[in-house]
Order: C-alpha cells, then sequence, then structure tokens
C-alpha cells in the first residue's frame, strides 16, 4: 500500500497540513505537524511569483527566501523528514518554474530521492501536462490535479486522467487563505466528484477553524489547512512549533472525530 | 536555415504554442475562462461585425492610421559622422499620436469589445509604465464598465501623471507593494484579482504575453501598427523597408510592426531590449541575459537564478522593466528570423534629447531604446537604406523621471 493509500485507508478524514519550506525552523514545525496528529504534509516551496497564493502565503515565501532558502535546502529538508517519519506521506506543492527549470525529470528523480510521495504544481492545468506529469508517472511520483469550483464537467475527466494520491478540491474560486467557502456547496461538489473518481478527495483553501475542518471532514477525505497554520510561523518565530502542535492537536481533534459523530 | 517553416505567420499553434513557447500556464481556476476567450475570440475572428467595429473606433476614436514620417534631421545628424554612403533613411510610425498617446490603446479596443461580446462588466488590467493602464480606463469610460488597475508602488511614484489621468478617467488604481513593486508585481496581483473574480471580470492584459490566446490576440490588434506602415511606405516609396525597430517590454508594439512582415523576406528586423544599467549589472533584457521559463501563463525566456527563481528587472522606463518577453518573440529569436539587441539607461536617454532637438518630438523613454539602437544601426547601412522605427508612445508620462535623471528640478 502507498503512503496515501494507508493515510487515506483510516477510519476517519485525513488532516492535510501546508507549511512553507525554510520559513522557520521547517524540520521541527513538520515534527508538531506530526506530533499534533497530521495524516499528510504539504511543504510549499516559495516562488518569487505566487500568483495564487494570499499575504499569509505570499508573507511566508519572503521570509523563506529571506533565510536564503534554495531549492537544494527544500529537497534536504524533505529527506530529513522521511528519514525521521517513514510513513507520513510528503507532497511538495509549488509553481511551474522552480520545478521544471533544470528539466521535469531531475525534478521527479529528486523528489523520488528525496522520500516525496506526491506534487502539486499550481499552474500547470492537464493542457500543458507534458511539462511535468510524464516525468513524474515515470519516477512513480503520484500527481496530485486541483479540481476547482469553475471545472465543469466536461473537464473533469482530463483533469483526473493522470492524477495519483488523491484529488484536491479547491473549494473557493480564488487565492489561499481569504474567503470561505459555503458547506453547502462543498457538500454538492464533493459529491459531483465522487460520482467521477475513486480517488480519495481533499478539500481545502479557506479552512481556519476546527469547526470548519469538521463540517468538511463529514463529507470529504480530506481537509487542508494551510494559511492559518503559517501564521502561526509569521507569529511565533522560533517557538511556533509548540503553537503549531497544540493548533494541529485541535485540528486533528475535530476531524478525526467527525466521522463517528455522523455515523 | 533548413528547418525554416513556410510561413513565420502561422503561429500558434492550437495549443497556443510558439516552437516551445507560449502554451496555457494558469491555475485550473482560470483555465474554463481562457478556453472561453479563445472560443470568443475565434468567433469575433469570423464575424465582419467585430471587425467593422473595431476599424469604426480606431478610426474615429484612436485617430488611426498615425502617420508615416520621414525624419530627415535625424537622418542627416547620423549621417554627419557615418562612414562615405552610409546612413539609412530613418521613418517613424507615430503611434505617439493615438489618443492616450502610445500603441496601447490598440489592444485595449479590441479586448473590451470582447469583454462586451463575453457580457463581462468588470475590467481589470495591470500596468507598468501607465500608457496600458490609461488607455484601458480610456475604453472603460467610453463603454462604461468598471476598472480597477494594478500598478507597482515604484512605478505610480515614477508616473505620477499618469496615475492622476486614470484616476480622472474614473479608474480605480491599485498600488502593488509586493515584490520590487513594479510591473510584473502588478501582474501577479491581477492575476489574484481575476482568480477571484471569474465569473463577471475580463482581464486586459497589456502586452502580446500570458496564457493563450492572449499573445495572439494582442499581436492581431497590435498587427495594425504593421498593416499601415507596410501600405503607407509602399505607397510612399513604392517600396519595403529595409529593417525594422522596436522597443521591447513584453513586446507588442513590436510584434504589431513586425508580424505583417515576417514573410518578407528582404525585410530585417530588430527588438530593442532595455539593458538598463548594463548587461552585466541590473536590467531588463530577457532575450540577452535570461532562460526559458514559465511564468504568468506562458513559457518564454526569464530572468530568472538558477532556481527559477525571477529576478527583478530593472530600466529607467517603466513600460520596459518587466524580467519576461512575450513568447512569440522568444520563437522568432530562436528561429533566427528577428534580431534583437539592447540600450542602456544612459543611451536611452540621449536618444531620447536627440529626437527633441533634431525633430521636435518628444518620445516616451520605451521608444527612445528603439531610436537608441537606430543611431548605430543607421550608420552601418547604405543611404538608400529604409528603416522604418515604431515610435509606439510620446514623452509627456517621462518628462518627471527624465529631468531627475539629467539633473533638472522642474
Ligand atoms: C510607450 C510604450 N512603449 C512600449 C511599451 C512596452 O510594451 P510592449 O513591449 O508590449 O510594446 C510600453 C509599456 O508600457 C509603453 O508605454
Amino acid at each position: 500500500m502507498t503512503r496515501f493509500a494507508a493515510a487515506f485507508a483510516k477510519p476517519h478524514a485525513a488532516l492535510v497540513t501546508f507549511v512553507t519550506a525554510g520559513d522557520g525552523d521547517t524540520a521541527a514545525v513538520l515534527d508538531a505537524l506530526v506530533a499534533g496528529g497530521a495524516d499528510v504534509i504539504e511543504l510549499g516551496m516559495p516562488f518569487t511569483d505566487p500568483m495564487a497564493d494570499g499575504p499569509a502565503i505570499q508573507a511566508a515565501n519572503l521570509r523563506s527566501f529571506a533565510a536564503g532558502t534554495t531549492t537544494a535546502d527544500i529537497l534536504a529538508i524533505a529527506k530529513g523528514f522521511r528519514a525521521r517519519h517513514a510513513d507520513i506521506p510528503l507532497v511538495l506543492m509549488g509553481y511551474a518554474n522552480p520545478m521544471t527549470v533544470r528539466g521535469a525529470d531531475w525534478f521527479a528523480a529528486a523528489c523520488k530521492d528525496s522520500g516525496v510521495d506526491g506534487v502539486i504544481c499550481v499552474d500547470i492545468p492537464f493542457e500543458e501536462d507534458d511539462s511535468l506529469g510524464p516525468a513524474l508517472r515515470a519516477a512513480g511520483v503520484d500527481q496530485i490535479r486541483l479540481a476547482t469550483p469553475t471545472t465543469d464537467a466536461a473537464r473533469l475527466p482530463a483533469v483526473l486522467d493522470g492524477a495519483g494520491g488523491f484529488l484536491y478540491y479547491v473549494s473557493v474560486a480564488g487565492i489561499t487563505g481569504l474567503q470561505q467557502a459555503a458547506q453547502a456547496s462543498i457538500e454538492e461538489a464533493v459529491a459531483r466528484l465522487r460520482t467521477q473518481t475513486d480517488l480519495p478527495i481533499a478539500v481545502g483553501f479557506g479552512v481556519r477553524t476546527p469547526e470548519q475542518a469538521a463540517n468538511i471532514a463529514r463529507v470529504a477525505d480530506g481537509v487542508v489547512v494551510g494559511s492559518a497554520l503559517v501564521e502561526l510561523v509569521a507569529q511565533h518565530g522560533a517557538d511556533a512549533p509548540r503553537h503549531i502542535e497544540s493548533f494541529t492537536r485541535s485540528l486533528a481533534a475535530a476531524i478525526h472525530g467527525a466521522k463517528e459523530i455522523a455515523a | 536555415m533548413s528547418t525554416q517553416p513556410n510561413s513565420f505567420r502561422t503561429q500558434p499553434d492550437e495549443r497556443g504554442h510558439f516552437g516551445i513557447f507560449g502554451g496555457r500556464f494558469v491555475a485550473e481556476t482560470l483555465m474554463p475562462l481562457v478556453l472561453d476567450l479563445e472560443r470568443e475570440y475565434r468567433a469575433a475572428q469570423s464575424d465582419p461585425a467585430f471587425a467593422a467595429e473595431f476599424d469604426d473606433l480606431l478610426t474615429h476614436y484612436v485617430g488611426r492610421p498615425s502617420p508615416l514620417y520621414y525624419a530627415e534631421r535625424l537622418t542627416e545628424e547620423l549621417r554627419k559622422d557615418a562612414p562615405a554612403g552610409k546612413g539609412a533613411q530613418i521613418w517613424f510610425k507615430r503611434d505617439e499620436l493615438n489618443h492616450t498617446g502610445a500603441h496601447k490603446i490598440n489592444n485595449c479596443i479590441g479586448q473590451i469589445l470582447l469583454a462586451r461580446r463575453m457580457g463581462k462588466t468588470r475590467i481589470i488590467a495591470e500596468t507598468g509604465a501607465g500608457q496600458h493602464g490609461v488607455a484601458t480606463a480610456t475604453v472603460c469610460a467610453r463603454f462604461g464598465l468598471p476598472c480597477v488597475i494594478y500598478m507597482g508602488a515604484r512605478d505610480m511614484e515614477r508616473q505620477q501623471p499618469n496615475v492622476f489621468r486614470m484616476k480622472l478617467l474614473g479608474a480605480e488604481v491599485i498600488g502593488v507593494e509586493s515584490g520590487a513593486r513594479t510591473l510584473k508585481d502588478a501582474m501577479n496581483e491581477a492575476l489574484r484579482d481575476w482568480v477571484a473574480n471569474v465569473h463577471d471580470t475580463f482581464y486586459i492584459i497589456g502586452t502580446a504575453a500570458g496564457p493563450h490566446p492572449y499573445p495572439e490576440l494582442v499581436r492581431d490588434f497590435q498587427s495594425v501598427i504593421g498593416k499601415e506602415a507596410r501600405a503607407q511606405l509602399l505607397e510612399r516609396t513604392g517600396r519595403l523597408p529595409d529593417l525594422l525597430v522596436a522597443a521591447i517590454g513584453g513586446g507588442s508594439n513590436a510584434i504589431g510592426l513586425f508580424h505583417p512582415f515576417l514573410d518578407d523576406p528582404s525585410v530585417r528586423m530588430l527588438g530593442v531590449e532595455a539593458a538598463g544599467h548594463g548587461l552585466d549589472n541590473e536590467h531588463a533584457a530577457s532575450l540577452a541575459g535570461g532562460a526559458p521559463g514559465i511564468l504568468h501563463g506562458n513559457r518564454t525566456y526569464l530572468l530568472q537564478d538558477e532556481d527559477g527563481q525571477i529576478d527583478e528587472a530593472h530600466s529607467i522606463s517603466a513600460g520596459l522593466d518587466y524580467p519576461g518577453i512575450g513568447p512569440e518573440h522568444a520563437w522568432l529569436r530562436d528561429i533566427g528570423r528577428v534580431e534583437y539587441t539592447s540600450a542602456t539607461d544612459t543611451e536611452a536617454l540621449g536618444a531620447f534629447q536627440l529626437l527633441c532637438r533634431t525633430e521636435g518630438i518628444i518620445p516616451a523613454l520605451e521608444p527612445s531604446h528603439a531610436i537608441a539602437a537606430v543611431t548605430k544601426v543607421a550608420r552601418e547601412m547604405n543611404r538608400d537604406a529604409i528603416i522604418v522605427v515604431n515610435l509606439c508612445g510620446r514623452g509627456d508620462k517621462d518628462i518627471f523621471t527624465v529631468a531627475e535623471a539629467l539633473g533638472t528640478r522642474i
């Protein structure tokens, strides 16, 4: 069983957490996420031009660059994580240019070598899949695709073709960290997606509180929380891991308990 | 070269690729909208009413055709220290005389007509020098649509007259504080707005870049420059030019001039990037100093580091201060059909003053780069050779920047 399959085979929905690589002591932050109960880790690759990100993640990217973070550093963070946590799926999330600048094959091999299970590339839609997808699939790295409120029935099969790991439903048309979607629209979307795929469905964008996360966990297979965690890094600096762990614990409790309430 | 295509004018392919460049590198949220735009553009292309409305507005609102002008005194000035028999004739395609003072309006007319066809009720745009912002605000006023312009905070400082113009025209101007606070950052912010407002918003991109079909449709709307120039020169001299020269920010005025001539093998073309403080220093010459990469919806040459992080560009000209270039130029350069060079801030300032004094024309700093390149190449070409330069903008917006650079207080 792959790490993704195992993470989503648990009797409860998965907590998927996002933090930006190189923002603060990332190894300690990742360990805190795991200690708090995160089921899947998304590690953001900072980019100078994060077009799909709101203010919180933009600022995290700047802090990471100010600390001198390079792609080599990010891969080393991934490798270190994998050495410490054999079973937790690790995803790199970012933008096309840093992922493809040395060639898609180079990046796919580097992911494999660093123990990365999946990749989310924000600005490569399936129309441009040949820029990255074939290399990832050849290396055995899952390509996690995004479905959005604008992904209609006609597009969905092509979005799913070649997708692996889980399907990431971006619940709002917008950037990270700002609005949150209405619960009803999320339920409707997840139900619609389920008729088209057997992949686990994780829902993200704008999820900030354990209550929201629990509501989503009743219908989805995973809940993604990003900006709210990144803000804790901003707020607490070197002291962040402690705060991250306790917030993650509250999210995990809400998400992991949600299905039972529904049953 | 044996690999040359039969025609240079059939790009892009159906996926929006110019060779390896171009494409549609956008978030999934935007993809359906980008496809809608392409469908609507194809429909408009085969609708005579669209062309008729576009042409009518260009004639009566923009003031086209713009003149093609023989710059006799500049030509003579450059001949003074040219070798015997050298010193080509310099002609200007005078798009600085357009309503709003630059070529940018040609494209804005086309895109606002598309926005209306698509039923969009809100317009956004990015701007560097403010010329595209002013042109967008202008067409929004003309068609009664609300308009939000994203502009780097640094560009707002150096292009204050245009900021005020946009506000007079009823646009909301939002200063962008991220990054180097210039054009690239304004484009990021416009894309963020667009992704959050896909249902009602049309993004009028200001140059021949971005996701397909923007590079193609901006080129097509700007091609009025080259079509007119071709007909005007043929009528006046009975011949085609030997060389076309244009400044390159994203490349829209240049591709607009070049494209109608691409299949005329006798016509050489020269695009002029901004070399800023010099190519070994801070600059904005993405072909000279960049490498292929992916940004703002397309694959093209970018100023970037080995990790694919985008470098900040620098140019005295806010309109050229961008670390990328439209994908068609990237392709034209790789196949060798168009040559590219660069001019520094200092050279552009020199050309700016030269044109003021020899021709009584105050050019924008952007085409001043093209003129700087012309002052070099004209001296190497025969006297009977004809150079057509795209004088794509007027310099009113730049007088404060130039005064400061020259150490004058106004
Ligand atoms: C007068 C003028 N020329 C040129 C440019 C550069 O754009 P492009 O390369 O798309 O023509 C600008 C951009 O603001 C401009 O205002």
